[in-house]
């Protein structure tokens, strides 16, 4: 059959059942993406004959003898189509995976079609941005600044990668091609408890293509978590490569690898495995009680899967209630969500010619993952280079191992390269979610608002296996509980293995969920008051010079750097204000209400964690800078290169950046609970900074002058009244053997605090249930913008997310603990229609403790969106909704109203 | 995705000459298909490679081929006196699918996967349609839309059996019509799809639901009834074990919505000339 895509022509015979997708990917067209392989996400859109459609959904066959394109050939004649030219200016992206089906979508649309952007876009999944960005570009708003020497740090200027992002040339985690590729599949559990008795691979070995079948017999019989924390004693060591105990639908059997996917799959289905079913249980209040089924039977110890309770009360709560003039107290629960990132787990192991095993892979700690490859398989950590590329999106996900041991055991047993990506079925059956969690809250207030007593109680759900539960679960009791000053307060947590997926990181990471029991709780206590949902927060929410404490006494190393919430709420306030009111009303079936939530973060985790950077100048006058830490959409690369810009004088196009590298980075670990920018930040700031002495040091020796005369200036040196170029310096420093390098690292210890408002104003139809948004506003004191525009798009896909959480997302499971859902048809992440444009309000602070200024900016934002959402439907139909999401099938069953 | 279980094509130039056997799918746009893993498929027959023109308007009415592609109907332009028309847009827009799906999905693939959402279902049965069937081994048989989907995923095909033609009379299509459609999320999959018609110089009514039901359900009055009549007409017509379970709406939902909408709907049409 005869294809053209682009200008190529060439001859080639698709397998039977191939899509366009595969097709042009395995001839290099890397640019068109896999999101869902179902068609609902759009990642692969290329054009045929001019009509854009899903290649995923295409017959490979039916593509012969038409005219393809894909995003690699919408350049004519160098120059960028002026629909990449749109989404580079407004930088409408950030992970950049969506981008290119984005834009073969969006460059194909008419005027008509660019007026109805909910329906042109509804076949075009965003997870990161929110999609205010993407509308702006294709309304041609340009948003970039440009770069100017000494003018790097709080502009908006444009992600390093981005040309590469618009063209489809970046190379995310599987866009290589490498000879000899073996292929891993992974069999999974359709029970969620059983004992494996036996597997006879004989049929599927005999399989042509198969090279390799491993089972739990064939792996290293050493139990570690496949959270990726530094300190790998804050998750329990509960996990093997392959177990012979299974205790969740989707828990891995056995890996296959063979020459091609569809031989691997084929072998998967041929493996016969005799299990022993055992008695399973779901619900952690279940698997509380004394004859629940045991998941891990540690030492015999029966502690009734409570993997870990946390408790703590400073004053006293009794005492707290006794005082109260009223009491609030109920239930509120969170559901079990899944990040969607357009990337699945993916990675790519292989032996080097320099006999080393090399490790490419997405995920958001390559340095912690390369330790826990080296702890699992013996290896010395010379021997194994862990890194990323390009990552399509984390949001905590990818905090995690769980595709890189398979590869790595693959490649280590065959001698080859081994690829492996998950579908998008795995990601929600055997990938990580939110920890759901179900949190009791008491609350104590006197007449005017003052609270006196906090106490709640939260139940976790980690699922099958442990990771991330004590320390989701440590959170969800600390800044919650730390936002509002209460002399009583009172915590009981308890984290619960049950038979089900398990949890893991996500942004928010167990302080959104109990900041959505929190904030609904003083939302009804001000309602029982009768003052409103503006001076009871006010009233009580924590103040500079407070005492930052949660439930536990002694010292901690959280300090105000910065306080802006007061700022926040006003902002919100104002905004709420301006536009609310009844002039709004839709009809007599509609109801309005208005709903704030605030919600607090340290800036950076309490854990240990710290990251290193080095900087060199080159010979040609410009600088590299190696950071240890991820850009996984988050904007990382984009700010550290302002930040040493900013320290140097120069203009961030002269320093290129290389990150998440074990072989060519600094040790990092990892990037998480918002660590980019205060962390890895701050390393690029010191490493930056003492790069610039060394120069100048070294330029102040160079023409006898003082050093407090000689200054950087782009790329000179100025030296009293002497002007020298960095690459002359550079050429005479060399000459003398001096070395203008740097290196240093930060820790996370003295964290400052950032805050979150929210507030919406929705109506809620009292017959369909539905629920609109009329507006929705958030202010953020996030400390010094380091990128404007990066910094506004975080907050807003962090928004965007906390709308999926709040009003659609659930993942459904049957009675035996099977998902029913796992598709993104069936799991609906918001589309552009079900976003609305927000406004976005920074609070005007300077932090002391972060770098330049900043703090935390990417985690918190999702917090209090939910809570708001479900305060603002409680005052739209005087009805509490504890439970998420807020679903119109799900809101009309409380308002019973009959028509 | 890739269907890795397929290992042959036939692109036949004629139906005729399929002699069918398990492991064989028909395939029109695929848009399904390669949608999810089909383990139980190992060929695919093209239908493409028939050739089958996809719109023919005429005085009868109009007839659809299988494979007319969802973009052809919607950009159809229907002669003025075929007031119902205005459904054949709305129906398209009614699907979870983009409009870049709309390229390559066909409306026989929307009938014959017959999912209670099917906009494809909705608006044929609604237009009083008929279809053509090709049984494998007999002459060709003809079928109300009504009477096809037999449940969720379900209808009266037979093994190899091809759905060929959708007939709308004229008849249906110059009714006047009222239209109603929920969904969870904004422009998400259909919940409840509710659509009135009405023939103006009688004043009966015909009522369609579908998407809350797992197979459409057709209520037709004489005149237009009553608001009790009506509700008691739905009592009868759709017991609760008939209306919809999945993620997305409940039972309870979907029963409350049908009731909603077609009260909204009888209201509507029960106007003189409100959308004639």
């Amino acid at each position: 059959m005869n294809y053209t895509v682009n200008t190529r022509r060439f001859s080639a015979e698709p397998r039977p059942g191939q899509c366009l997708r595969t097709f042009l990917r395995e001839r290099g067209f890397f640019g068109v993406k896999k999101g869902c392989d179902a068609g609902d996400c759009g990642a692969c859109t290329v054009w045929l004959d001019d009509m854009p459609m899903h290649s995923c959904l295409i017959p490979a066959f039916r593509a012969a003898d038409r005219q393809i394109t894909t995003i690699e050939g919408l350049k004519q004649d160098g120059k960028l189509h002026p629909m990449q030219q749109a989404f580079l200016d407004a930088q409408a992206f950030q992970c950049g995976f969506c981008t290119a089906g984005m834009i073969m979508t969006a460059a194909s649309l008419d005027d008509d079609a660019r007026a109805n952007l909910s329906e042109a876009l509804k076949g075009n999944l965003c997870r990161c941005t929110g999609y205010r960005s993407i509308e702006d570009a294709i309304h041609g708003v340009v948003l970039a600044d440009e770069d100017v020497a000494g003018m790097a740090c709080g502009r908006s200027l444009k992600n390093p990668f981005g040309e590469a992002i618009v063209t489809g040339d970046a190379r995310y985690t599987l866009d290589i091609a490498m000879d000899g590729m073996l292929h891993l599949k992974v069999l999974r559990s359709p029970h969620p408890h059983a004992l494996i008795r036996f597997i006879d691979r004989s049929k599927a070995m005999a399989v042509p293509g198969v090279i390799s079948i491993f089972t739990w017999e064939d792996v290293p019989r050493r139990l570690y978590s496949t959270a990726t924390h530094e300190d790998h004693l804050v998750d329990p060591d509960d996990t093997y490569i392959l177990d012979n105990v299974v205790r969740f639908v989707g828990q891995r059997i056995a890996a296959i690898v063979a020459e091609t996917v569809g031989a691997a799959e084929e072998a998967c289905r041929l493996l016969d495995v005799a299990y022993e079913i055992l008695p399973a249980v779901f619900d952690p209040v279940e698997a509380m009680k004394p004859d629940a089924p045991l998941l891990h039977n540690k030492d015999g110890k029966a502690d009734h899967n409570i993997y870990v309770d946390i408790h703590g009360e400073v004053g006293s709560v009794e005492a707290g209630f006794k005082e109260a003039d009223a009491i609030h107290e109920m239930t509120y629960s969170t559901s079990r969500v899944q990040h969607v990132h357009l990337e699945t787990h993916s990675c790519i192991t292989w032996k080097g010619d320099d006999g080393r095993l090399h490790v490419r892979t997405s995920t958001q700690a390559p340095f912690i993952t390369k330790s826990k490859l080296c702890y699992i398989f013996g290896l010395s950590p010379r021997n194994i280079h862990v890194f990323t590329e390009r990552v399509g999106g984390g949001f905590g996900g990818k905090q995690e191992m769980i595709a890189e041991d398979l590869c790595v055991l693959a490649t280590l047993k065959t001698g080859r390269p081994v690829m492996w990506e998950f579908t998008r079925e795995e990601q929600f059956t055997s990938a990580t979610t939110r920890h759901p969690m179900t949190t009791r809250v008491k609350l104590g207030a006197k007449r005017n608002g003052i609270l006196t007593a906090i106490e709640i109680r939260v139940v976790s759900n980690t699922g099958a296996y442990g990771g991330h539960a004590s320390e989701t679960l440590a959170a969800a009791l600390g800044n919650p509980l730390t936002v509002y000053r209460c002399p009583n307060k009172k915590a009981d947590g308890y984290a619960v293995y049950t038979n089900m997926v398990p949890a893991g990181g996500f942004r928010g990471y167990g302080s959104a969920q109990t900041t959505f029991a929190i904030e609904c709780a003083i939302d009804d206590l001000a309602r029982l008051l009768g003052i409103s949902m503006f001076e009871i927060r006010r009233k009580n929410m924590i103040q500079p010079g407070d005492w930052i404490e949660s439930v536990w006494e002694g010292p901690q190393d959280v300090t105000f750097g910065s306080y802006g919430l007061d700022q926040c709420l006003d902002r919100v306030e104002a905004a709420l204000a301006m536009t609310h009111g009844p002039a709004r009303s839709r009809g007599k079936d509609w109801v309005e209400g208005m709903g704030i939530a605030l919600a607090m973060l340290e800036s950076g985790p309490p854990t240990e964690h710290r990251s290193g950077a080095e900087m060199k100048l080159l010979p040609d006058g410009s600088y590299h800078l190696a950071v240890g830490s991820t850009e996984m959409g988050n904007g990382s690369v984009t700010s550290h290169r302002q930040i040493a810009a900013s320290v140097l004088n120069s203009r961030t196009k002269h320093i290129a950046i290389i990150n998440a590298d074990t072989d060519r980075t600094p040790y990092d670990t990892g990037t998480f609970a918002s660590t980019g920018t205060v962390v890895a930040g701050k390393a690029v700031a010191l490493t930056a900074e003492a790069l610039r002495d060394n120069i100048i040091e070294f330029a102040a020796c160079f023409t006898q002058t003082a050093p407090s005369v000689c200054c950087l200036e782009g790329t000179y040196v100025l030296c009293g009244e002497r002007r020298i170029s960095l690459v002359e310096l550079y050429a005479a420093g060399t000459r003398e053997g001096h070395h203008f390098e740097a290196r240093r690292k930060a820790y996370s210890s003295l964290r400052s605090v950032a805050f979150n408002v929210h507030g919406v104003c929705v109506a809620v139809n009292r017959i369909t249930g539905e629920i609109e948004t009329l507006q929705s506003a958030h202010a953020a004191d996030i400390g010094r913008l380091i990128n404007p525009m990066q910094c506004r798009g975080q907050i807003e896909g962090a928004i965007a997310m906390g709308f999926g959480w709040a009003l659609y997302e659930k993942m459904v499971y049957d009675g035996n603990g099977a998902m029913v859902n796992p598709a993104v048809r069936n799991y609906r992440i918001p589309t552009f229609a079900d976003i609305p444009r927000s406004e976005v309000y920074f609070a005007d602070t300077y932090d002391t403790t972060g770098p330049l200024g900043a703090k935390a900016q990417g985690e918190c934002a999702i917090n209090p969106v939910a809570p708001a959402l479900a305060n603002a439907v409680t005052d739209a139909t005087g009805i509490r909704f504890p439970d998420l999401p807020l679903t119109p099938d799900r809101i009309f069953e409380k308002l019973s109203f009959q028509p | 995705m890739d269907l890795n279980t397929v290992k042959e094509v036939k692109r036949p130039e004629s139906a005729d000459v399929v002699i069918w056997r398990n492991g064989y799918a028909w395939l029109a746009g695929g848009t399904w298909l390669f949608s999810e893993p089909q383990l139980a498929i190992d060929t695919l027959i093209d239908l493409e490679t028939l050739h089958w023109p996809a719109l023919h308007a005429s005085e009868d009415g109009l007839d659809i081929a299988a494979t007319c592609r969802i973009i052809e109907l919607d950009r159809f332009v229907a002669p003025l006196q075929w007031t119902a028309a205005p459904l054949l847009c709305e129906c398209c827009r009614s699907l979870l699918a983009s409009f870049k799906i709309w390229n390559t999905a066909t409306v026989g693939g929307n009938i014959c996967m017959s999912l209670p959402a099917g906009a494809m279902i909705s608006l044929t049965v609604a237009l009083e349609g008929i279809y053509t069937l090709w049984p494998r081994e007999a002459a060709p048989r003809q079928i109300l839309a009504a009477d096809f989907v037999s449940g969720n995923h379900a209808n009266v095909l037979q093994p190899g059996e091809l759905l060929r033609n959708i007939h709308l009379p004229t008849a249906a299509l110059t009714r006047r019509f009222a239209f109603r459609r929920s969904s969870l999320t904004h422009l998400g999959r259909s919940a409840v799809l509710l659509i009135g018609t009405q023939n103006p110089r009688e004043g009966d009514l015909l009522i369609t639901v579908t998407a809350a039901t797992t197979r459409p359900v057709q209520l037709r009055f004489e005149r237009v009834p009553s608001a009790d009549e009506l509700r008691h007409h739905i009592d009868a017509a759709i017991p609760d074990a008939l209306y919809w379970d999945d993620v997305h709406g409940t039972p309870a939902y979907r029963r409350h919505l049908t009731y909603y909408y077609a009260e909204q709907i009888r209201s509507e049409l029960g106007q003189k000339g409100a959308r004639a």
